[in-house]
């Protein structure tokens, strides 16, 4: 059914000030960061980069970044092999309790993260583990790895298990399955899937609030100052989580672009 | 072939089992441990005697529970209402702009929720974006609409949009054109269409999608500390301060048990209702 063009106009419209209203809240931050004045207010009057220098050279801000590029780093790669796996057992293998085993990956993603979190601390604390940036890993994984899992899962949804069986029947064991013919066929899907994980477990604050113990991550840090305080530094470091978030983005997309046209031009080279 | 697919399906499921066994059900089973044991203990060797459920009721925590509920539900309302025509947009009329709608969309989940909260606070406050700019150009200014309860609605409508705008997407795909393009011919009005085919045919996507947002809804806090500066405490603040400034596990325990069961219904009826391998397109 063809909807009228002024619908379709109107829908258009519509979907960008949604975006605009998405958007928003972060252009005031990236106004709010490059303001000279210690005490915010608009409009303006004074613009200055010097809160950025100031974060640069703090080592207090080299460590949040650092702590929370350790923890989204474990997170990630634990997550790209979990959810391969995962992914397999959810969408390829025709097994008993799979169905089951769909239903109970959902479970931590519909699940409140900030009790998630108190829930991990108190178990830590019963089995006697300190809680440091290690204990955050854990709780990141809990909520991504399910979220990589599905991800990747769409993937193996549209392979043909056709392909997988012609290997077997000319002998091929099913790690060499695996590696040949399994992997590289859900590649992509596993480097979104690592993409998400990094980016999830680098903005993460509530699983991160209650599990990181003395250490703290950017985004913990950033929250304890906007409730306690305001400090002109909340602004700057906000903007240079998003921005490291979006650089990261960008190079994937590079990447996978290059990736791309190097295999084109071999195939073309080939034929 | 059949036996082989058995045993590599559950060697695959393994690693994630194990992590969401060890690291999901096992601490929820020492949250329901803690929440029947005496105040103020700190490990699980005493005798149970349940008294933190009857704080529950006694010290008026049940209020935080009811505002946290019901601005789950305003909010997934809302946002039903805000998300229908943008994702009806998406699954049938916008082509190429509905990627980069999604693309918008995911990339603005990947900022920290605090930040995009807080960005709100800046554009919001007395002497933020709005008020700023609009006092230094006409003169006027408008009280700040922060620290009250409809602010933290629309946090919530604004943080959780993507969770109720792509299951609906994905709902409203399912409708076929045909059936739509049938009811036309037979003379159905645009209201009768979107009653008696869209609303119907796209219902598995309302409800993944108003379950999630109800879900995480219910169970948000930013909103509320960092928009509402307190002006209400929900559920989870109350869950916080009991571990934190109250120090009494117990208590901190139980108003999580009363959250997680009441969302627990509401997610294993959810998501025991929906069909992933249709939703998620299965080939086979």
């Amino acid at each position: 059914m063809q909807s009228s063009k002024t619908t379709r106009i109107a829908l258009l419209v519509y979907g960008i000030v949604v975006i605009g209203f998405l958007y928003l809240p972060l252009i005031s931050v990236a106004f709010a960061s490059i303001s000279k004045a210690r005490y915010l207010s608009f409009p303006i009057k004074q613009y200055s980069t010097k809160w950025y220098g100031t974060a640069l050279q703090s080592d207090t801000v080299l460590e949040l970044l650092m702590t929370s590029l350790k923890v989204a780093i474990i997170v990630t790669v634990i997550s790209m092999i979990v959810g391969f796996f995962g992914a397999l057992a959810f969408a390829r293998y025709q097994w008993r309790y799979r169905t089951l085993f769909q239903k109970l990956i959902l479970l931590p993603i519909f699940f409140p993260q900030t009790v998630l979190g108190l829930a991990l601390l108190m178990w830590f604390n019963a089995i006697g583990i300190i809680p440091s940036w290690h204990t955050a890993v854990v709780a990141h994984l809990v909520w991504i790895a399910p979220i990589a899992t599905l991800i990747v899962a769409i993937r193996a949804y549209s392979f043909d298990p056709a392909l997988e069986e012609a290997a077997r029947d000319m002998g091929a064991s099913t790690t060499t399955i695996m590696r040949e013919i399994t992997l590289p066929l859900l590649m992509p899907g596993l480097v979104s899937a690592g993409l998400f994980a990094f980016l999830l477990s680098w903005g993460n604050f509530p699983l991160s609030l209650f599990t990181t113990g003395a250490d703290s991550t950017l985004p913990e840090w950033l929250y304890a100052k906007m409730v306690s305080g305001y400090s002109p530094l909340v602004p700057t470091l906000g903007v240079m989580s998003v921005f490291g978030s979006f650089l990261i983005i960008l190079i994937a997309l590079c990447l996978s672009w290059m990736v791309r046209s190097i295999r084109d031009s071999r195939a073309s080279q080939n034929l | 072939m059949e036996r082989l697919d058995r045993k590599l399906g559950i060697f695959s499921a393994l690693p994630l089992g194990v992590i969401l066994l060890v690291c999901f059900l096992a601490p929820l089973l020492v949250v329901a441990a803690f929440s029947v044991m005496p105040e103020r203990v700190f490990d699980l060797k005493h005798i149970p005697d349940f008294s933190a459920y009857s704080v529950f009721f006694q010290q008026g925590y049940y209020k935080s529970l009811f505002w946290s509920l019901g601005m789950a539900l305003i909010s997934t309302v809302v946002l039903f209402l805000v998300c229908w025509p943008l994702a009806f947009g998406m699954a049938k009329v916008f082509g190429k702009f509905s990627l980069v709608l999604t693309i918008a969309v995911v990339m603005s989940l990947f900022v920290s929720e605090n930040i995009r909260l807080f960005g709100w606070v800046l554009t919001l406050m007395k002497g933020g974006l709005f008020e700023g700019y609009l006092r230094s150009i006409t003169g006027y200014g408008f009280d700040s609409p922060l620290y009250d309860t409809p602010i933290i609605i629309f946090g919530l409508v604004y943080v959780y949009l993507p969770f109720m705008l792509f299951p609906l997407a994905q709902g409203i795909s399912m409708v076929p054109d045909d059936a739509r393009q049938a009811a036309a011919d037979l003379g159905a009005t645009r209201w009768q269409i979107l009653r008696q085919i869209d609303l119907p045919l796209a219902a598995p996507g309302i409800l993944v999608g108003s379950l999630l947002s109800f879900v995480l809804a219910a169970g948000a806090v930013a909103e509320s500390k960092i928009l509402g500066g307190q002006s209400i405490i929900v559920i989870a603040d109350d869950i916080e301060s009991a571990f934190t400034f109250g120090q009494n596990w117990p208590l901190g325990a139980a108003l999580s048990m009363v959250l997680i069961l009441i969302i627990g219904v509401f997610a294993i009826f959810g998501v025991s209702r929906i069909d992933l391998d249709a939703i998620m397109g299965r080939k086979r």
